[in-house]
């Protein structure tokens, strides 16, 4: 066989390599095997064409009833013109044709599909041309329905894999079996997506922004992924082989290195001590934490217990989640983050019926849905008070972007004890109850907010974004997402100089807290708390015992001045060449 | 069989909801109809193929219908191609 080496460049979105075999997770996708039939077999492919269209129209009809009562007459109309397509007699008059010739049925749909689609890739107006997508919708839920099973998920893996696939979400990484994944590999994504993420939390190598990644690897092929450079490499020779097995042995042994580290303080070299903390989604992973060294949850993301269900959670299951990673963290304080979801997401899940919105990400989210819906918010409000007897638990409302709405949420929050007293039950009377820094004109204001809360953390992923007007997550301008920006380091000494007037302490949840590079920056600018994927712990708290305070303070000072990223960059590399290190 | 040539007046063009009505109009005919435009012909009862047609507003076409109910059917395409479909113009 040939061996070509071929280097695919993406963006390095969680660090370390890994050689293994593709597991591609397709998108709704399904592996269309052709098959000849003849005789009674065409008859019984038919019967199953017709079963799986008769299912298709229940669905559908379901789907318009739905549409009509939740979004009005206008939506109803997609799902009665999809209804439409499903019954179009020159497609399925087609289908039926091939079938008759001797095919299976999937085969048949998926080849008169296939050219339907192509015949109107090929017209000249954007709006007809899209209309191919109407027909790939009905023609994926007929196919499911032939095929009488949902996607291929992660939970089917059978042997060390790396992950193949155009992008990661919440639903498919919650079943996905962690010890067989190897490396993840996507179309989409920037080094802060929910893949980076996932990737780093298991400590696994992920390369993203690799557009049509999913159709240039089979099923089962060996492939390297270098999370370090950022690159995908197919077809690699044995040498290539040789020297990535070497990095990959060179990676356990730094492993075992950092994990030395775990129970000493996170001290600088002149002594100043600061607060390591976890980024958690589920209880399960206090544990993980801890391991890693963490002294502090300093963000739980409590809308994590949101997806894969059906109805709100209620009160009581607040309250026996949050007891639970109190009681594992006890003494250590653990942030609870309140829920950070936005009214399209609650709508996609299912949860709530609420209207689409242009633009999502600066909607009705975080903060802003739970004011609106008090009820919601009272709820999980109530369950974080009750788990506050079993350990060190503290709150911390998101995307607050004025005064008022931590005076409206401290409404609510007393509400929420005092109808707690009512029903004799017992909370921690003086919870602590801090706010994320995540919108500018929060942390313009951050003079003013540290005197109305308890502590601040900043939430840079956010932060940045709505600074920078980037969205992280687009591979086009992913780039222009950097955490040194001027106008960023000096947002943050804004915000860290105003809650220490104020006599506040201050943290970091965003992943810049987390990346060995922004170490000694944070440090200098003076921040309390660094809360990281677990994973990171370690090696940020190399680097903090090998600065002094004093140090990282002059640096800061100096990139302070600097009007670019470019002198920003001189400056950092300078500094690192002194104190030869990382 | 039954010719008329038509003239597409709404403002869209035939897209998803004009060929929805054309085939919910098609349909309640035993006829067989077919919209002609150009080379190409698609059946009036066939969403997809309408859609195919890619066609705009002021896009001309030709109508045809052949069946026992031919006569009443050209008439009623005819109606509602000309309404505009009941769209904007």
């Amino acid at each position: 066989m040939k061996q070509n080496n071929i280097i695919l460049n993406g963006i390095a979105a969680s660090s370390g390599v890994a050689i293994g075999k593709v597991f591609v997770l397709e998108e709704d996708e399904f592996l269309v095997e052709k098959k000849e039939v003849s005789g009674i077999q065409i008859k019984q492919e038919l019967n199953r064409l017709k079963d799986a269209m008769d299912k298709t129209k229940i669905e559908l009809e379901d789907n318009k009833k739905e549409l009509s009562k939740v979004l009005g007459g206008n939506y109803a109309k997609i799902a009665s013109a999809h209804l439409l397509i499903l019954n179009d007699p020159m497609v399925k008059g087609e289908i039926i044709k091939m079938i008759k010739e001797g095919v299976n049925a999937e085969y048949a749909v998926h080849t008169v599909v296939e050219q339907f689609s192509k015949t109107f890739d090929s017209i000249d107006n954007d709006y007809f041309r899209e209309r191919k997508h109407d027909l790939l919708d009905v023609a994926k839920k007929v196919m499911r329905n032939l095929f009488g099973k949902t996607k291929k998920s992660l939970d089917s893996l059978e042997e060390d894999s790396i992950v193949v696939a155009k992008t990661l979400t919440p639903a498919d990484t919650v079943t996905m079996k962690e010890v067989l994944i190897k490396g993840f590999v996507t179309e989409i994504g920037g080094k802060t997506s929910h893949t980076a993420l996932v990737a780093q939390s298991l400590e696994i190598p992920a390369v993203v922004g690799l557009k049509d990644i999913t159709h240039q690897v089979k099923q089962g092929m060996t492939i390297i992924v270098d999370g370090n450079l950022g690159l995908v490499i197919l077809d690699p020779s044995e040498e290539t082989i040789d020297n990535y097995k070497r990095e990959y042995e060179i990676q356990i042994s730094n492993k075992k290195e950092l994990e030395k580290f775990k129970d000493l303080p996170a001290v600088t070299t002149d002594g100043r001590e600061v607060i390591l903390g976890a980024n958690i989604e589920n209880p399960e992973e206090s544990r993980s934490a801890l391991r890693h060294g963490a002294n502090a949850i300093g963000l739980y993301r409590s809308e994590f217990m949101y997806l894969s269900r059906k109805t709100m959670p209620t009160e009581e299951e607040h309250y026996q989640n949050y007891s639970k990673v109190a009681k594992m963290m006890m003494p250590y304080e653990v942030i609870i983050r309140t829920i950070d979801l936005g009214g399209d997401k609650i709508a996609r899940l299912g949860l709530m019926n609420i209207g689409r919105e242009a633009n999502p990400f600066m909607g009705l989210r975080a903060i802003r849905f739970c004011l609106k819906y008090p009820e919601i918010f009272k709820a999980q409000l109530k369950g974080i008070l009750r788990a506050s007897v079993h350990g060190n638990i503290k709150i911390m409302y998101p995307m607050i972007s004025r005064i008022s709405e931590i005076k409206e949420a401290n409404r609510i929050l007393e509400q929420a004890k005092e109808e707690l007293r009512k029903e004799g039950k017992k909370f921690k009377e003086d919870i602590e109850v801090g706010v994320m820094i995540e919108v500018p004109s929060a942390a313009i204001i951050s003079d003013v907010i540290a005197k109305e809360v308890d502590f601040l953390s900043i939430g840079t992923n956010d932060l940045i974004q709505y600074t920078m007007a980037v969205d992280r997550v687009n591979a086009d301008v992913a780039h222009l997402y950097s955490p040194m920006h001027p106008a960023i380091l000096r947002l943050l000494k804004i915000i860290i100089d105003s809650a220490h007037a104020a006599g506040k302490n201050v943290g970091m949840c965003g992943e810049m807290a987390g990346d060995p590079a922004y170490t000694v920056v944070l440090l200098g600018l003076g921040l309390d708390e660094f809360s990281m994927s677990a994973v990171q712990i370690p090696k940020v708290k190399k680097i903090i015992r090998s600065v002094s305070k004093s140090a990282a303070k002059t640096l800061v000072e100096q990139l302070l001045k600097c009007s670019n990223m470019h002198e920003i960059d001189i400056t950092m590399k300078k500094f690192k060449y002194k104190q030869n290190f990382f | 069989m039954k010719e008329q040539n038509v003239k597409i007046v709404n403002k869209l063009g035939l897209h998803a909801r004009p060929a929805s009505l054309i085939v919910q109009t098609a349909m309640a005919f035993s006829s067989n109809i077919y919209i002609i435009k150009d080379e190409i012909k698609v059946d009036a009862k066939s969403i997809m193929g309408i859609l195919m047609l890619a066609a705009a507003c002021g896009t001309e076409l030709k109508l045809r219908t052949e069946g026992t109910d031919e006569e009443q059917a050209l008439e009623k395409m005819v109606e509602i191609f000309n309404n505009g479909f009941g769209e904007e113009i």
